[in-house]
């Protein structure tokens, strides 16, 4: 393994001094938690300084630490092509969880941010079309957080779920069908 | 097809227009999978496209919370399941991070000779498929005949022929085989004329050339805006290949040229995959020779199965070992790590946050094609509905990988 280029961080902490968090780095990635209303202004600091240049967003990953508190996160990863540098933000979230959605920084976090609400219910304000992604329309809860068992609820359709809240969407065999 | 009959208007009739929904898929040859696209036409061109997915949604993170590491190794194979020796690498080196390992280096020469054979299989794929999917059947036929070749080398290597789950973290299931060198330097030396072949039969035709060149073009901005990654973006332009700029395994060791093409449409695309073909025969050629005798796993009790397994018929300790790891696993140390590989189709990331049990609290799945699929929107030029089919095959998702 060949030693990682290291980050440039003084642009960072000089700007955002006192807001964000610096959490050091770990197996070649930096890490920064950010609170969630300067997720955008950051993303897009880091995007746009020309020593920075962190112009690929990788991923945004939703994580329920349940029963912790604050009880989620998205953590976004991102990647300067010019530096070949990564960058880890973790951004913790309370519940019911928001967050502003960095749509308008990086085209490509529609889907992922789709994704995340899809699976955690993490609800991001200011995306253009928060549909879930994977899941039906109609469907009831999110799967992929912590208290969700892993056979999902036991109703018509799923014998072997969990005995659990009765499941509250219409019957799926005669729900219309949502064009488009 | 909805509504083509309002089309239809009775004679001296203002021309009445309207937008048509178009229900492509999910079950359509052209999708690749079970991929639904809602196509809003206005004629024949296509004014919006809105892609519909999760047809093939297995919840593969959700099953991994409850697997242990070496467990999950099947799950992976199931993502891009043209080329399951990547998904397995990708998440073999995202384990080993957390556990601070590495593979001996004969087990990474193996992994990357595995995983450039996934490579050409899941190329061979679409450089058959693209044209097939514009109507000229027959260089499928010949991808497919050399797919084969790289089939019947996995099931030699592995016993499997497309889920392989080859890799361990800290090494590989086993040695290579008897008599597999020979085999695959038989490959090599074939399969560059093959190539050729297939640029005969494809690059001549011009039906294909006029439904691809210029077809479908996405610059170099949208494709890094859209987060596009692999062939896609570099057919783009972009100059980034993991392997060279984040090396990973014996890839720095390893000589080879990263294509990229300026012209951004499906063709540039189509010919990147075909070049990068070339380029992976190299690499394969080159670990052949360089591959050292060795072990083929890490000699940690804590993580491997006795690399010699005869211990376990004679020793109560290497016995125990071998059940402990079965049926516990190995605990790994917490902490996260993203680990990311040039797969055939992209970036394919693991983000692991390992709470200290033999169980991850959360894996995560950058799959490439998910994050490429977007780059339908990217699209400016493909007007017409028969483009769609060319762009959509161009990008080559596999719908596993997109619906995890």
């Amino acid at each position: 393994m060949s030693a990682e280029p290291s980050l440039n961080r003084a642009p960072i902490m000089e700007r955002f001094e006192g807001v964000i968090e610096d959490l050091g780095s770990a197996h070649g990635i930096e890490i920064f938690a950010v609170p969630p209303e300067t997720i955008v202004e950051f993303c897009r600091f880091l995007k746009e300084h020309p020593a920075l240049q962190f112009n690929f967003l990788s991923d945004i990953c939703g994580v329920d630490r349940y029963p912790e508190t604050p009880r989620f996160e998205t953590v976004y990863h991102l990647y300067s092509l010019p530096n070949k540098w990564r960058v880890r933000i973790k951004c913790r979230l309370g519940d019911p969880p928001r967050v502003p959605s960095v749509t308008g920084v990086w085209r490509t976090a529609n889907w992922h941010e789709r994704e995340a609400w899809d699976m955690y219910g993490i609800r991001f304000e200011g995306h253009p079309d928060l549909r879930r992604i994977y899941m039906w329309e109609g469907f009831e809860g999110f799967p992929q957080r912590k208290d969700f068992p892993l056979r999902g609820f036991k109703d018509k359709l799923n014998p072997f779920g969990v005995e659990g809240p009765p499941p509250t969407e219409p019957d799926l065999a005669t729900r219309e069908i949502p064009r488009g | 097809m909805t509504e083509v009959t309002e089309l239809m208007r009775p004679e001296g009739e203002a021309l009445n227009t309207k937008e048509v929904l178009l229900n492509l898929g999910p079950q359509h040859p052209s999708t690749h999978g079970v991929l639904r696209l809602v196509l809003e036409l206005d004629g024949e061109i296509v004014e919006r496209v809105d892609p519909h997915i999760g047809y093939l949604h297995r919840g593969t993170e959700k099953l991994a919370e409850s697997f242990t590491y070496t467990q999950i190794f099947p799950l992976t194979d199931r993502l891009d399941y043209v080329c399951p020796p990547s998904n397995n690498l990708a998440f073999a080196l995202a384990v080993e991070k957390l556990l601070g390992i590495e593979a001996p280096i004969r087990a990474q020469y193996i992994r990357v000779m595995m995983a450039e054979l996934a490579r050409i299989s899941g190329h061979l794929l679409i450089t058959g498929a693209l044209p097939m999917d514009l109507g000229a059947m027959t260089a499928l036929l010949y991808a497919m005949r050399e797919r084969e070749m790289i089939m019947d080398l996995m099931e030699m290597i592995t016993g499997a022929r497309m889920h392989t789950s080859f890799c361990r973290v800290g090494g590989v299931r086993e040695d290579l085989p008897e008599g597999f060198l020979p085999k695959i330097r038989e490959f090599c030396a074939i399969f560059p004329n093959r190539i050729r072949d297939y640029e005969r039969l494809v690059e001549d035709n011009r039906v294909f050339l006029k439904r691809t060149q210029g077809v479908g073009v996405i610059s170099a901005e949208d494709a890094i805006d859209l987060g596009l990654s692999g062939p896609n973006l570099r057919a783009s332009g972009v100059d980034w290949d993991i392997r060279r700029d984040e090396p990973y395994e014996v890839y720095d060791r390893l000589a080879f040229n990263v294509i990229t093409r300026k012209e951004g449409d499906c063709f540039a695309r189509w010919q990147c995959r075909v070049d990068e073909m070339r380029e992976s025969v190299r690499i394969i050629e080159q670990c052949i020779e360089q591959m050292p005798e060795g072990l083929f796993q890490v000699d940690m009790p804590t993580i491997a199965f006795p690399v010699d397994k005869e211990r376990v018929h004679c020793s109560m300790e290497a016995l125990i070992q071998h059940f402990d790891l079965s049926a516990y696993g190995f605990d790994v140390p917490p902490g996260e790590v993203y680990s990311a590989i040039e797969a055939p189709k992209g970036e394919l990331g693991f983000y692991i946050i390992s709470d200290g049990s033999p169980k991850p609290f959360r894996m995560k799945v950058r799959a490439p094609s998910f994050v490429n699929l977007q780059a339908l929107f990217g699209v400016t030029n493909a007007r017409y509905l028969a483009d769609m089919i060319a762009v959509l095959g161009s990008i080559d998702p596999v719908m596993a990988e997109v619906d995890k």
